[in-house]
């Protein structure tokens, strides 16, 4: 199971699916490195824990919900005071799909 | 299955995506304000603007609603289900991922039914809860068009509002059984009260899998996606418009492509949409920020006890009492008239004289008024009081609709009052019709001639003529005999 590789067009699709572009040196560099971190968890692989149940929390499921009741929002100018680019009444963003 | 779509050797397979907003106080995971229509940006926070470090908090009454969703649908609603990441770029996402659900759905593998003519089932695959995205506002370009558009604002108010997206097997064979189909699915999310699903506002969305494959085919054609039809015409007239796109590339020899689509209903055209992620790799993964959400067993029996009667069960009681299958059908899919029928034919006694009441006056006068039943004046009460005068015979039809339109226009009146105050009582006392009946003769003895000569169709003429004479208020019956009688003595 260690023997996993990404290939140098795995970590293209990676990265643009990331929206991140990479020259080849960069592709070479993190193939190498998300290789490694994979080594890692098929280490976890082998270990032997065919009677462990899956799950995908470290905590058994409980009622970790909170009761439907409403409160105000932030006001609106703090809401937008972190915003690159504030219109007067929301964020605004670059056009799309141009 | 009647009314399915077959042209040219070839059948119609559709199934459709709903997504129902959930009228939740608050948004999903944060307590912001679940509203519709505010001003923008202003019922957001932390959490719902993906500030860094900002938890979320699953809704319970999301939860509870939906799972109350999933069981009207016949769906097995698991112990455990679970909160995934799907992850993507985009303005309305500011995360950059949706919470969703994804390999353990909240509701899972359920049948709905749609009865009546034609009747048919189609299957639930699944019904999971999620966040709703921001609203982009497109500034510049066509209204709501991207393309051209120089830039867009975002509202972040429906950023993180319950959805319960409700997916079906693609079971559905024509453009009118999709249109079916959802309405008695809005129907039954209304009656429970999960969602006011109103397709004008958004809070329901549907989007369809459109293909064509040869009759008796076992196997799917490609489809297509249309996306965000915003209203039952549009989904039947898209779904209509794409089947036939198909068909004709397919009798061209060419293929159908995968893609989305969206349906202009101003021409009728369809055109390709571009995709939100073109490579289709959501990369779902467990959010790890929520824990999974356990339903008891015993709690989901209680919650199945608790559905009110649903549309399905409503048509088959109305069927069942004798009233006609487009009466029961609408019925069962208005809960407000449905509400009113059932108090109105509590007090009338007569299922079919309550239902031909609701559907001949009552209709006519809330669609004139553009009101739904529980906002008219004229209260079942004040109906049933108009009903029992006609039934009794105190009044014919000709008043009783004289009467209607008194209840609409003074609220305080009432049937026996305004039948009392207007001498509208019937006249079937013998002595006074027959005077009316003499003196109608009398003054048309030309007509009385023509009836002895073999022209018996003249009779609706002189019943006319009576009726006039006594200002509408004859029973009709007795008046016919009498009239007879008095002709062929």
């Amino acid at each position: 199971m260690s023997d996993v590789e990404l290939t140098p067009d795995e970590v293209r699709h990676v990265a643009a699916l990331a929206r991140l572009g990479l020259d080849d040196a960069e592709v070479e560099r993190l193939g190498r490195e998300l290789t490694s971190i994979l080594g890692h968890v098929n280490t976890i692989a082998q270990l032997p824990i065919a009677d462990v149940p899956p799950t995908t929390h470290a905590n058994p499921h409980g009622d970790a919900l909170r009761p439907d009741a409403a409160r105000p929002g932030a006001p609106r100018a703090e809401a937008l005071a972190n915003a690159p680019d504030p219109a007067p009444e929301g964020f605004r963003v670059p056009p799309i799909g141009a | 299955m009647s009314g399915a779509w077959q042209r040219n050797g070839y059948e119609a397979v559709i199934g459709l995506e709903i997504h129902v907003q959930l009228n939740t106080a608050s948004k999903m995971f944060c307590a912001c304000p679940n509203r519709y229509g505010d001003e923008p940006n202003t019922n957001v926070c932390m959490v719902c603007l993906a500030h860094p470090g900002a938890l979320p908090v699953a809704n319970a009454e999301a939860v509870r609603q939906s799972a109350r969703v999933g069981l009207a649908l016949g769906c097995r609603i698991p112990a455990a289900s679970e909160f995934s990441r799907k992850q993507y770029f985009y303005p309305d996402s500011p995360k950059a991922y949706q919470i969703s659900q994804y390999d353990q759905p909240l509701c899972a593998e359920g049948s709905f039914h749609v009865p009546g003519e034609g009747a048919f089932s189609v299957r639930i695959t699944r019904a999971h809860l999620e966040e709703d995205a921001a609203k982009m506002i497109h500034a510049g370009g066509d209204a709501g068009r991207i393309q051209g558009s120089a830039g867009s604002v975002v509202d972040f108010n429906r950023a993180g509002t319950p959805l319960l997206e409700i997916v079906t097997e693609p079971d559905l064979r024509s453009p009118e059984d999709a249109r079916r189909f959802l309405t008695l699915l809005r129907a039954t999310v209304v009656a429970i009260g999960a969602s006011d699903c109103d397709m004008e506002k958004g809070s329901l969305r549907a989007d369809a899998n459109v293909s064509i494959r040869p009759l008796g085919s076992e196997e799917y054609g490609t489809k297509t996606e249309l996306k965000n039809m915003n209203s039952f015409r549009f989904l039947e007239r898209g779904i209509e418009a794409e089947l036939e796109r198909q068909l004709g590339l397919v009798r061209a020899g060419e293929a159908v492509r995968q893609e989305t689509l969206h349906f202009d209903p101003a021409t009728g055209g369809l055109t390709s949409l571009r995709s939100k992620e073109e490579a289709h790799d959501y990369r779902y993964f467990p959010e790890p920020d929520l824990l999974p959400v356990a339903q008891d067993p015993d709690d989901l029996a209680a919650l199945a006890g608790q559905l009110p009667e649903l549309p399905v069960a409503r048509f088959a009681r109305l069927t069942g009492a004798g009233l006609p299958e487009a009466t029961a059908l609408l019925l069962a899919t208005e809960v407000e008239l449905a509400a009113y029928y059932d108090d109105l034919a509590g007090r009338v006694g007569d299922a079919k004289v309550a239902a031909n009441w609701v559907m001949g006056e009552l209709q006519a006068h809330l669609n004139a008024a553009g009101i739904v039943a529980d906002a008219t004046p004229v209260t079942p009460e004040r109906l049933a009081g108009l009903v029992a005068l006609v039934v009794a015979g105190t009044i014919n039809q000709t008043s009783a609709k004289e009467v209607f339109q008194a209840l609409v226009e003074d609220p305080a009146a009432t049937a026996a009052g305004v039948v009392g105050g207007r001498g509208l009582a019937q006249v079937g006392d013998a002595d006074e019709l027959g005077a009316i009946v003499d003196r109608v003769l009398a003054d048309h003895p030309d007509e009385v001639a023509a009836f002895r000569g073999g022209r018996e169709q003249v009779v609706g003429f002189l019943v006319g003529q009576c009726m006039k004479a006594s200002g509408g208020r004859a029973d009709a019956k007795a008046l016919q005999a009498l009239l007879r009688e008095r002709l062929t003595a």
